[in-house]
């Protein structure tokens, strides 16, 4: 490597990389979302899926659960920053492998095709609950639920069958038994 | 019924029951109604800058002198958008900054009205939480709260954006709820066991030493008195950030002076070579640490800091205390006194090889330099003005480049709030606003920027300011007509390809000075310093000085990039002995 002329230090080599979930609760107010992406943004963190809606209108709660992949360091940055905003009330971490939490994503798939490969394209999708939510005789719109590798991979498998449109949310997570997270 | 108030006279209540004495701002269209009501509130007197960005930095300068918020005062679009900059450097410093902003009305924000910009977009990641006040009725607890923000926790700028036809529209007033859940998430989360950790470390430590920040400052002057108490309990060294300077004495057997790119030899070997390294306040910025897999390699590390963020962000530490210093502070030199270790004894046969190593480092007297008789030194300038001010409660601020190097370097602070520079951010342009700001603070006392010529350009409207408020601020520059870090980068690194840093053409300084109707002073010969530096203290105007230098003159020591602490490139003389021994070159 050529003899660094910079003022700043180089790269140290970075640790292990995972993916995690964090799940925020914050303020429903104006411009939240943005200070919580913008957060990301401007510090390089990565960003996988965002799913954020109101949970509690009295209290004026939404909650944010963001996939995002970075080494431990990187991780435990992410969680103190988001705890700085003002109008982030908690942060929860969890790694995408722990097994006492579940996490969903949802998807809605258009299929244009004969009735026949609609059915086998709703017979694919058994594992993942599938609802039809809208059916012609050359078309239907199917929802999913399922985790985000199964998706990607119900994309692949519907297209031979007529999968002309996908629509999918961002991961939403909780805890599994009677333990609550806030 | 109770009294209702236009959103202008609100922003005034507010700032009264704050305990707001002064505002630097700039009016405009957006926030005319609230430059309507400051004459009905004579507590607080507007300074009149000439730039927003000037606002900022005298805000800044006011801040750290004080230790009260400074608030800034601007109007919507390039008032906004010129205050960023001063935004970030608070926010890269730990400055409370409380900026309210004018906006174009709440019916026109979104329609690319005139002087509208994304005032709160643009702010967003330069300040700790900024609002936009979209109903009057809003207004009492968001200024309020903005204050809270601002000066709780880890302290840093905000802001308030508010609509033209707020300021207008009228509600009830709400004086600051104290007994509410306080804003700040930042507060002490340590406890005795953690400082009984310390204590066990301090006691087995052989080779420890203090590193200690900004954040021993941001504290408060109590800080400063129980860290040299602490300091004198445990015999330790201590060495600190550019920003820290103050808070320990800088002339003071146990200091070493500061560390980092251009620290001392025996404060940068020292963090190398400790055993036990006690952070208190500081961040282990990248000037401070050089290369990161090679920074004090061989010490248990405790970090002492309000922010839980800057915990463990850039360098793993053993022991974590999440606290505001004063309060660890006290709780040590409590339980030490308990505990009788009688430290100041056992430590120092403990640790009296590891003075003596220092002691060694410093007979390298990493500082020195080459002086001249024919030609005004750089550093000698810094040190001549140490001699002559520091019997005087002198501030100090400064631009950013070499001038703010040696300054740090030569001129030794015995107090803290006394020395404001940007560092974080490293703001050219910084010192003249920051200096106004410091003398608004303090009308009797000596104010000197230390400047270069080109950072002083940046910002040079400023000395209007000075002039109209019959601020006697003092502009020491250092003219060397270059550009002098970028230079000296230049000339070690990039073989000397001097590209776009000397400055041809250069106002006539003191010339300038007279047209901005202030005193100019020129020096250029070493044996006529003293005598001009005497005429400058004793000008009751402000003055523009201008100290022609020596253009050659590097910034040594230095830790070249990339480079542990331990490997730093001397001064001259250093390294003509080394060329020697051969030595010298594997440093450079």
């Amino acid at each position: 490597m050529a003899k660094s002329k910079s003022a700043y230090s180089t790269p140290s080599k970075s640790g292990k990389i995972d993916t995690h979930i964090i799940v925020v609760w914050v303020d429903n107010e104006a411009s939240v979302l943005s200070r919580v992406v913008g957060l990301f943004s401007g510090r390089g963190y990565n960003i996988e899926s965002l799913a954020v809606a109101e949970i509690d209108h009295k209290k004026n709660l939404s909650r944010i659960t963001i996939v995002t992949t970075g080494t431990p360091e990187v991780i435990e940055q992410i969680v103190l920053q988001l705890k700085k905003l003002v109008p982030v009330h908690n942060v929860v971490n969890f790694k995408r492998e722990d097994k006492k939490v579940i996490f969903k994503e949802m998807a809605l798939l258009k299929i244009v095709a004969n009735p026949i490969k609609i059915k086998k394209a709703l017979n694919a999708c058994k594992k993942y609950n599938p609802v039809i939510l809208d059916q012609t005789n050359k078309s239907a719109v199917i929802q999913i639920t399922a985790l985000r590798r199964e998706i990607d991979n119900m994309i692949k498998n519907l297209k031979p069958l007529g999968l002309v449109s996908a629509s999918r949310t961002g991961a939403v997570a909780m805890t599994r038994g009677a333990e609550i997270l806030n | 019924m109770p009294k209702l108030y236009s959103g202008a006279e609100i922003v005034f209540k507010c700032l009264e029951d704050q305990k707001v004495e002064h505002i630097f701002g700039y009016p405009g269209g957006a926030v005319l109604p609230i430059y309507d009501e400051l004459k009905n509130h004579p507590t607080i007197k507007h300074i009149l800058v000439r730039h927003e960005q000037g606002a900022g930095h005298a805000a800044e300068g006011y801040a750290r002198s004080t230790g009260k918020p400074g608030v800034v005062l601007v109007t919507s679009g390039p008032g906004a958008t010129n205050v960023v900059t001063a935004l970030t450097d608070a926010y890269m410093d730990s400055v409370p900054l409380v900026c309210i902003s004018g906006q174009v009305p709440t019916h026109l924000i979104g329609t690319d009205a005139f002087q509208e910009c994304d005032t709160t977009g643009i702010t967003r990641p330069c300040t700790k939480h900024n609002w936009l006040v979209k109903d009057i009725n809003d207004l009492p607890r968001i200024m309020h709260e903005a204050f809270e923000v601002a000066t709780t926790g880890r302290p840093g700028p905000v802001l308030v954006d508010i609509p033209k036809d707020i300021q207008f529209a009228k509600a009830k007033y709400s004086k600051p709820n104290k007994k509410k859940k306080a804003v700040s998430k930042n507060l002490n989360r340590f406890n005795q066991k953690d400082i009984d950790q310390l204590i066990d470390l301090m006691s087995k430590s052989k080779k420890p030493i203090f590193y200690t920040g900004g954040g021993v400052i941001n504290s408060g002057p109590k800080a400063s008195e129980l860290l040299r108490e602490l300091v004198s309990l445990t015999g330790f060294p201590i060495t600190s950030t550019l920003q820290g300077l103050g808070a320990y004495p800088g002339n003071d057997n146990q200091f070493l002076g500061m560390l980092g790119m251009h620290g001392t030899y025996e404060a940068n070997n020292a963090m190398h070579d400790c055993d036990l390294l006690i952070n208190i306040g500081a961040r282990f910025d990248d000037r401070i640490t050089g290369k990161i897999d090679e920074f004090s390699p061989k010490s248990k590390k405790v970090h002492i800091d309000i922010d839980p963020s800057s915990i463990n962000k850039i360098i793993k530490v053993d022991l974590s205390i999440v606290g505001d210093v004063s309060d660890v502070i006290s709780l040590t030199t409590k339980t030490l006194k308990k505990k009788k270790l009688n430290l100041e004894k056992s430590n120092k046969q403990k640790i009296s090889n590891w003075w003596k190593q220092i002691e060694k480092w410093r007979t390298k007297q990493s500082l020195s330099f080459v002086n001249s008789d024919t030609i005004i030194k750089p550093q000698y300038a810094v040190q001549r003005l140490y001699e002559l001010t520091k019997d005087s409660d002198t501030y100090i601020t400064t631009e950013v480049g070499q001038h703010q190097m040696w300054a740090a370097q030569h001129y030794k602070f015995d107090k803290p709030n006394r020395w404001m520079t940007s560092g974080g951010l490293g703001t050219m342009g910084y010192g003249l606003p920051a200096a106004v700001g410091v003398q608004v603070a303090h009308p009797k006392k000596l104010v000197i920027d230390i400047a270069g010529e080109a950072s002083i350009l940046m910002n040079m409207q400023e000395i209007s300011t000075a002039v109209q408020y019959n601020l006697p601020i003092k502009i020491f520059i250092l003219n060397n007509q270059y550009m002098g870090m970028v230079r000296q980068w230049q000339e070690l690194l990039h073989e000397k390809n001097y590209s776009e840093s000397y400055s041809k053409a250069l106002p006539d300084f003191v010339k300038l000075a007279e047209a901005y109707g202030c005193v100019g002073i020129r020096a250029k010969d070493p044996s006529e310093l003293d005598e001009k530096i005497e005429e400058m203290i004793n000008t009751d105007r402000p003055v523009i000085f201008d100290c022609l230098v020596d253009q050659g003159e590097n910034c040594f020591p230095m830790i070249p990039s990339g480079k542990p602490h331990n490997q730093m490139l001397l001064g001259p003389k250093d390294q003509e002995a080394n060329k020697i021994t051969g030595k010298g070159k594997a440093l450079v």
